[in-house]
């Protein structure tokens, strides 16, 4: 009875399945292709590799780069982007001294309270305090550029496939759309509809090409990299910025592998002595030898 | 109850004695895990996974218990508190990656024990009551698992929480209320999360207790074996400790080697970079999908694209999704046959290897991929295979098929030949 019921309730999912499955090809067959093609689907980028001393399983962060990166967002980016996951104090990571960690606090004013009157102000930050917000909230934020919120960078390497690269890419990555082209096709003359809105600037490496942030890296030297560092073209300040928006997402990343090796050496060890263990235990009652007569 | 040359627990010194005369707690697990627990003496490391899946969920439950005490469960500071974690608390990163990382190995470590179950045919009789319970444990898992990806409350713990409430409001008339009383709200809010929290720190020890209820009900008939014939006699078994401790030692071994890999290594490889992205009611991510582990479910939910005669297709989708799982409850009386070792079925293994693991392999593809052409194709076909092959395939072969011969005892299987006399010099003699 059960395997009875059983085999109508499966043939009755199967059909309405295979109902399902019979509309989809006919749809298919109708319209003549598989996914309707999209400038988004055909012109989308993905990022270009970026090599980064900390990639990977046995990365390590280059401190030089990362405080160079640092100095782009703090000249850059932090005009329009929060950090908010990150305090002043956890620039010590970057190679500061306390004394440095506490200049870079107090050239930020974060909100505060005066101590005589109770009102709200702005104070200079401690190690203590996170990076301030450049807007006091969304509808600031969003008033101020063109009904977009610059996101928080914290995670932003973490939030996005190929973070780090991703970066790199989207900051190096603004073209012109007239004369944009993927394997000798051209926007305009594959999706003539297309445009990039009034404020919008063309990115393919943003997911719907069009992104609301201007080109912020834009000429060389544009920041003034300390002497001795490499010179600050517009692919290298982006580099450096993909770099410390790296550690920004992940402070504890290199850490991380850096145990996990050790682990995984003792895990290897702990295994094999288990194995020989098991062998030795299981040796008195394997069959002495397979048996032919 | 146990074979009747179990051996019997002898506490060693006045102090275990007195405790056992009081409390046998130490009887009890000599007697479960320990020398007093016969056992078939040929499992292969597909037997493995059962010991794996208890060490899991010790694990998660420990480091649960540990996160808990720094997890804030607000919608207002969720987000930044498992931050707080990640970055302040010391080892937090490694706790958040062991846990996250440690659902998925719970997960993949229960689908190979399930794999093994549907194999050999764990199942049948006089096996079902301990698969019942198991079909049980694994659906608190789901929960859990479910519960515990809202907690971040990152753009997919939200839609995630989203999507699946939302599949209660499919249901006729009732639907609706259902999702706004078990949401707490008309979306996931705090109210939600809270409830979520409260639930996913629960549920980990209702499994524990199902846990308990799984190993009691499979020693009952004893451990089933690969090649299906049940135990005869005294040397078809070896004593649980310390032949099968040693086995399962080693490879808890090989599985802390992956895990950790995993963990140290590339500890958000199986995770979505929107969990990143604080919650945010007011955009929807491009592409919703839920945690690998539950991928082959979300592709039958999805497959369903069309009305069903007066069904809506998101019904049926639901019916489908649920129905998934439900019909393993079935299994043992689907599946008749009295052979279990699909060793021995010629007929039931082709219809293993070449249907159900492809179409699963497919459904697992199809779940994480766009709602999109191909995908949804592909996973309509390997769906309607699913279904057909539980509820139409597996009872027609059962009731059709001719088994090859078994050999005539575990004993047999293992040393070519079924004398005492061949048997290493520990075995004894049959009784």
């Amino acid at each position: 009875m059960i395997r009875l019921i059983g085999i109508l309730a499966g043939l009755f999912f199967s059909v309405a399945l295979l109902w399902s499955l019979g509309n989809g090809v006919v749809a298919v067959a109708q319209q003549g292709y598989l996914k309707e093609a999209t400038a988004e689907s055909e012109f989308h980028l993905h990022p270009r590799e970026l090599d980064l001393q900390s990639n990977g399983p046995f990365g390590t962060w280059d401190l030089a780069q990362l405080q160079r990166g640092f100095q782009v967002y703090k000249e850059v980016c932090a005009a329009c982007h929060s950090l908010k996951y990150v305090a002043f104090r956890d620039l010590k990571a970057l190679g500061y001294s306390d004394a440095e960690v506490k200049a870079i606090a107090a050239g930020f004013q974060v909100p505060g309270i005066d101590a005589n009157t109770g009102e709200a102000n702005l104070r200079p930050g401690l190690p203590t305090d996170y990076f301030p917000s450049p807007y006091p909230n969304a509808t600031a934020a969003r008033a101020a550029n063109n009904n977009a919120v610059p996101p928080d960078l914290s995670l932003m390497t973490k939030a996005r496939h190929d973070g780090s690269a991703y970066v790199h890419s989207l900051l190096t990555g603004y073209r012109d759309l007239n004369t944009f082209s993927v394997g000798g096709k051209h926007v305009k003359d594959e999706f003539p509809d297309f445009s990039t809105p009034e404020g919008g600037h063309f990115n393919p490496y943003f997911a719907n090409l069009n992104i609301a942030m201007p080109p912020p890296l834009t000429t060389e030297g544009q920041v003034t990299y300390a002497p001795g560092q490499p010179k600050a073209t517009v692919d290298q300040m982006s580099t450096d910025v993909a770099a410390f928006l790296t550690w920004t997402a992940e402070p504890k990343k290199v850490k991380r592998t850096q145990v996990g090796w050790p682990v995984l050496g003792f895990l290897l060890f702990a295994t094999i002595l288990a194995w020989m263990a098991k062998n030795q235990v299981w040796a008195a009652i394997k069959p002495k030898k397979p048996r032919a007569a | 109850m146990s074979f009747p040359w179990a051996k019997h627990y002898e506490p060693v010194n006045p102090l275990m004695r007195y405790l056992d005369e009081k409390l046998p707690l130490p009887r009890l697990v000599y007697n479960a895990i320990g020398g007093g627990y016969p056992v078939p003496r040929n499992l292969n490391y597909m037997w493995n996974f059962g010991v794996l899946a208890g060490f899991c969920l010790v694990l998660q439950i420990v480091t649960g218990v540990v996160l808990a005490m720094h997890y804030a469960a607000n919608a207002g500071v969720a987000f930044s508190s498992v931050e707080h974690i990640m970055r302040d608390v010391n080892w937090g990163w490694a706790l958040r990656y062991a846990h996250a990382n440690g659902a998925s190995a719970f997960f993949a470590v229960i689908y190979l024990h399930i794999f093994r179950g549907f194999f050999y045919s764990s199942y049948k009789a006089p096996r079902e009551m301990v698969w019942l319970i198991g079909v049980v444990i694994f659906l608190l898992m789901m929960a859990t698992g479910f519960m515990g990806y809202v907690l971040p409350w990152g753009q997919m713990s939200f839609w995630g929480a989203k999507v699946i409430t939302g599949l209660f409001g499919a249901i006729p008339v009732i639907g609706e209320p259902i999702q706004i009383w078990l949401l707490g709200g008309y979306a996931p809010d705090n109210a939600a999360l809270n409830r979520f929290f409260s639930l996913h720190f629960l549920l980990p020890f209702v499994i524990a207790g199902a846990v308990i209820l799984h190993i009691w009900a499979l020693h009952i008939p004893g451990s089933s074996n690969p090649t299906g014939v049940e135990v005869k006699k005294e040397s078809d078994t070896i004593p649980f400790h310390p032949y099968y401790t040693a086995k399962d030692g080693f490879g808890l071994g090989v599985f802390l080697i992956l895990y950790c890999a995993l963990l140290f290594l590339f500890p958000n490889y199986l995770g979505h970079p929107d969990n990143y992205i604080e919650a945010n009611p007011l955009s929807t991510p491009a592409h919703i999908v839920p945690e690998w582990y539950f991928w082959p479910f979300y592709a039958i939910l999805r497959a369903f694209t069309s009305d069903f005669f007066f069904i809506p297709a998101k019904l049926m989708g639901v019916l489908a999704m649920f129905s998934a799982i439900l019909v393993w409850f079935f299994l043992p009386w689907l599946d008749k046959g009295p052979v279990r070792s699909g060793h021995y079925r010629p007929l039931f293994r082709k219809f293993f290897w070449f249907g159900l693991i492809p179409a699963m392999a497919v459904l697992f593809y199809c779940g994480g991929a766009p709602a999109e052409e191909p995908y949804v194709m592909l996973s309509q076909i390997a769906a309607t295979y699913y279904f057909l092959h539980f509820l139409v395939i597996l009872p027609i072969v059962s009731m059709i098929e001719r088994p090859e011969p078994l050999p005539y005892s575990i004993t047999e299987a293992v040393l070519g030949e079924d004398k005492a006399a061949v048997l290493g010099e520990n075995a004894t003699p049959g009784v």
